[in-house]
């Protein structure tokens, strides 16, 4: 059975919560109750917004307590033009308020990783495998390291297109968020996934062909 | 390296071997899966497969772990 299909076993019509109702009915209202209702979806967004910059905030060691508030109300902003433009999706799976949150804890998140990383230039290559030759507990458990790490470096190189290899070595091995990523090859975070998704699904399956067992 | 790090690596490098949903559709679901989290229920159940991607997107295991964490704050206000 597929992903969707279990999900569609499950899933049942949800009545929306009087909150719910309430933020649906005076955000699609004219005149004053709507502008006071995007006024208080800013300052749900902006909460949200400044929780996740104050979460996240050494990875932004050069901005200081002016900057990180405007870097949060950016992301509220965006996120208040999200949830308006998106507003007909809602469906009441949860509350309004935590539906309205991902949206600028992901406006935030994404900010913050593109901030830290706006200045470096991204490793895309070489991959840094030398870093893992470091003593392992045992002979056998370093002979099986070193066995796997050499077949998942021939599988790189064999069964991986030269896009894929280069997501992978950028977001596996050298850590670049990949939010960051995505802007610089101007692709999206859903369509990078979708490339490690299937180099993740091209590489397990060689390394079985090749004898290794999961469970790695 | 510690074995802890060469493991996170080689998950980062092999992903989850369960079958997961996609970033966009993890979005889609967060909000509901967070609340059914936070009400003991069975998320993982009826959300299928955004576990599994959790573990294998670092980007969306951090924007599930501060909706969570949001949530848990404003249950304590």
């Amino acid at each position: 059975m597929t992903l969707r299909a279990m999900r569609e076993t499950v899933e049942a019509p949800v009545p929306l919560d009087a909150e719910s109702q309430d933020w649906l009915r005076d955000l699609r209202a004219a005149g004053p109750a709507h502008e006071a209702a995007v006024a208080r979806l800013h300052g749900v967004l902006l909460k949200a917004a400044r929780f996740e910059v104050a979460r996240r905030r050494q990875a932004l060691p050069d901005l200081r307590g002016g900057d990180l508030d405007d870097l949060a109300q950016e992301a509220a902003a965006d996120a208040a033009l999200s949830v308006l433009r998106r507003l007909d999706t809602f469906r009441g799976e949860s509350r309004f308020t935590t539906w309205a949150y991902k949206f600028a804890l992901l406006e935030a998140a994404v900010k913050i990783r593109r901030h830290s990383w706006r200045a470096r230039e991204l490793p895309l290559e070489p991959e840094t495998w030398a870093q893992f030759e470091h003593p392992a507990p045992t002979p056998t458990v370093r002979a099986e390291r070193a066995a796997l790490l050499a077949a998942i470096q021939t599988a790189m190189r064999s069964v991986l297109t030269q896009h894929q290899r280069q997501v992978l070595v950028a977001l596996a091995l050298n850590g670049v968020p990949i939010d960051v990523l995505a802007e610089r090859l101007g692709s999206n975070r859903n369509a990078l996934y979708k490339t490690v998704h299937d180099a993740r699904r091209k590489l397990r399956a060689e390394l079985e062909a090749n004898g290794f067992e999961g469970g790695w | 390296m510690a074995d802890a790090d060469l493991s996170l690596t080689l998950l980062r490098l092999l992903g989850p071997s369960e079958p997961e949903i996609g970033c966009d559709e993890c979005f889609a679901l967060l909000d509901r899966y967070v609340e059914l989290e936070l009400d003991g229920a069975d998320a993982d159940g009826l959300v299928p497969g955004l576990r599994a991607h959790l573990v294998g997107c670092p980007a969306c295991a951090e924007e599930h772990e501060s909706l969570r964490a949001l949530l848990e704050l404003d249950g304590r206000s």
